[in-house]
């Protein structure tokens, strides 16, 4: 990685009454990342936000911007901008003079503000609206205004606060798309905090997953997803299925292990197991068919299917294998019959080995 | 809400025992006064009646309220109580945001302290306050332990407007108190992380974002303040008489009910010119419904 815009070393934040909210994280952040802060409420991905703006002071650890360490910097001198959860939009002012305040407060001459927040307003389509005033707007508008009005800054770093958690969903993918559109155009580093493992998936180029305070995996979409590092990531991102595994031997990097589920057999990995282990395969990595399938190292078992639910696209299927439920996702590529599968039904599940993961924590 | 209309009679049920009320000892006696200000004493058989009027017959007491020693009184109402309602807003608006930002299980002991002497009766609170003040005071016993005074607080402006700022300081504190508590601290802390300063953000953001409770309280310490005849009459004396006094006095003493009535509309029209002046910069300023 090249010199990294925003490095955040061991920053642990303990509030008063003895609540750590952030534990000893460090992340560094690149030029033009759109990087994400994921994790489940309550989790300090906030708070870690927060203390990149300034609004919060970190009890330990240093926050470094741009090469400078930020420890005595309030928020008004920092290269941050953020854009509020409730988008904190003054009421009190038009949407021009808004998107201009940052501008006012700091000096910029009255000429520079005007074509600056036009500009701005342009890049957010909102220029029609430039006289209104924000109780006449829509949430979706008053976004808007919220992230021109931190864009026109031009921040180094632009921080988003669960930016789409107050609009409907239709509203929201249009925002997802606008976000990475707008993102490459100012090629400003952005910072997102979410709760929606959706949302960091599609938009960010690198996530790191917080779990009570700490960093549980920072890595891109597809790894995290694909090679989740511990039990809590594979759970949070996308569905799972875990299944708990006794190690019967292993050799080298071949596990023999065995399963309530899915009975015994063989996987690679690269871990050591002790005597347990968590076997980990995503739903649309298992198959469902009547006859036994046929293939060389194929894990399958007999389940018994208990619920179908149905989502247009695909199928989730629940089944009872052994005593512990298995999910299942199936495509439904036909317009007729749908996923075919009905409750009561009895038919074989199979996954390929290579396409499950050995956890060990 | 559902509309009244809807529901005539449970509204009827609901509004009538209010309403009556307030007609029968708000509307019927201020329409008694009116007339009275336009009427005068009835002269039977040669002599002023103490009991009976002439309705409707004269503007006289209008033109006598507006004479010279009248005008002074209303004057004096009216700059003492500004002054008054600039210092408890001066005085007010720092104390409510440090309420604010107490934690919050200590919000509700301070908001009580404040309105703790609200328990006692005003009458008893001023005379508490004058006989600290006067000449052979606590304060002036505790100047002569060190060779000070005996110094004259009391029996000028100054000290009407100290009992008048002490007396209606959390009028002032509770609406500001309400109005701070309800800002969105997000709107400050937007307004740091766009780079103003800590000044900056009060004057630009949380100043005219509480304006409505600003202007609420000022209402309400300013009205009362251009009325007030005990604050007056115990720490001023006869020399720092407000309006209120003479309406009281023409009332109580003298027995001129009609110029009485006709100062009290006067005070009347001043209250409604401040409300008007009120009305239009909030409409002018802001825009937030106050």
């Amino acid at each position: 990685m090249s010199e990294p815009i925003i490095s955040i070393r061991n920053v642990s934040k303990r509030f008063a009454g003895g609540v750590t909210a952030v534990d000893n994280v460090s992340i560094d952040i690149a030029q033009n990342e759109f990087f994400a802060l994921l994790g489940p409420s309550g989790c300090g991905k906030t708070t870690l936000l927060r203390m990149i703006s300034g609004l919060e002071t970190p009890t330990e650890g240093q926050i470094i911007i741009g090469g400078q360490d930020m420890a005595f910097t309030p928020p008004n001198l920092r290269p941050t901008n953020m854009v509020f959860q409730s988008y904190a939009v003054f009421p009190h002012m038009t949407v021009e003079q808004n998107v201009g305040y940052g501008l006012k407060v700091t000096g910029v001459p009255a000429a520079e503000i005007k074509t600056r927040v036009a500009e701005a307003l342009e890049m957010v389509k909102l220029a029609h609206l430039a006289a209104r005033k924000p109780d006449q707007m829509s949430g979706g508008q008053r976004q808007r205004v919220a992230l021109a009005r931190a864009l026109v800054k031009r921040p180094k770093v632009l921080l988003l606060d669960e930016p789409l958690s107050a609009l409907d969903a239709k509203l929201r993918d249009d925002m997802r798309m606008e976000l990475t559109r707008l993102q490459q155009t100012v090629g400003i580093t952005f910072i997102i905090v979410t709760h929606d493992q959706d949302e960091a998936l599609s938009m960010a180029s690198r996530i790191a997953v917080m779990d009570k305070g700490a960093v549980a995996q920072i890595a891109t979409p597809s790894e995290l997803y694909e090679h989740p590092r511990n039990k809590f990531v594979a759970d949070f991102i996308g569905k799972v299925n875990l299944l708990d595994a006794s190690v019967l031997s292993q050799k080298g990097k071949t596990v023999t292990c065995e399963t309530k589920a899915a009975g015994k057999f063989a996987i690679e990995t690269d871990k050591t197991c002790g005597s347990t282990a968590t076997i980990a395969i995503r739903p649309e990595k298992l198959k469902l068919s009547a006859s036994e399938p046929k293939g060389a190292g194929l894990v399958k078992t007999k389940a018994t299917v208990r619920d179908v639910a149905y989502y247009g696209d695909t199928s989730h299927v629940v089944a009872d294998a052994g005593g512990s439920d298995l999910e299942i996702n199936v495509q439904n590529d036909s317009r007729t019959g749908g996923s075919g599968v009905e409750r009561g039904q009895k038919l074989w599940v199979s996954f390929n080995p290579e396409d499950a993961l050995v956890l060990t924590e | 809400m559902d509309d009244w209309k809807d529901f005539k009679r449970v509204f009827l049920t609901l509004a009538t025992p209010g309403s009556l009320w307030m007609l029968l000892f708000f509307a019927i006696p201020m329409a008694f006064l009116f007339v009275l200000s336009f009427s005068s004493k009835a002269v039977i058989d040669g002599e002023i009646s103490t009991t009976a009027y002439d309705y409707m017959n004269t503007f006289q007491n209008y033109v006598e309220s507006a004479g010279h020693n009248y005008l002074v009184l209303l004057w004096r109402a009216i700059w003492t109580s500004a002054i008054a309602t600039a210092l408890c807003l001066a005085l007010a608006y720092p104390l409510a945001m440090a309420v604010c930002f107490a934690a919050p299980r200590w919000r509700p002991l301070l908001l009580l302290l404040l309105i703790l002497p609200f328990w006692i009766n005003l009458l008893i609170r001023t005379y508490a306050m004058y006989s600290i003040f006067r000449t052979t005071g606590v304060v002036n016993q505790a100047f002569g332990l060190v060779g000070l005074g005996p110094y004259e607080m009391l029996n000028n402006t100054y000290a009407v407007i100290m009992g008048l700022v002490y007396v209606y300081l959390p009028f002032m504190v509770l609406p500001l108190y309400s109005t701070i508590e309800k800002l969105d601290r997000s709107f400050l802390e937007a307004s740091l992380d766009l780079g103003a300063t800590q000044a900056k953000t009060f004057w630009l953001v949380t100043w005219p974002l509480t304006l409505p409770g600003v202007i609420t309280g000022i209402i309400l310490v300013y009205i009362p303040c251009l009325g007030t005849f005990l604050t007056s009459d115990i720490l001023g004396g006869p020399n720092n008489w407000n309006i209120g006094n003479a309406i009281q006095n023409q009332f109580l003493e003298s027995n001129n009910w009609p110029l009485g009535a006709a100062l009290s509309f006067i005070l009347m029209y001043v209250t409604f010119i401040a409300l008007m002046v009120r009305a239009f910069l909030a409409k002018r300023s802001t825009g937030v419904d106050a």
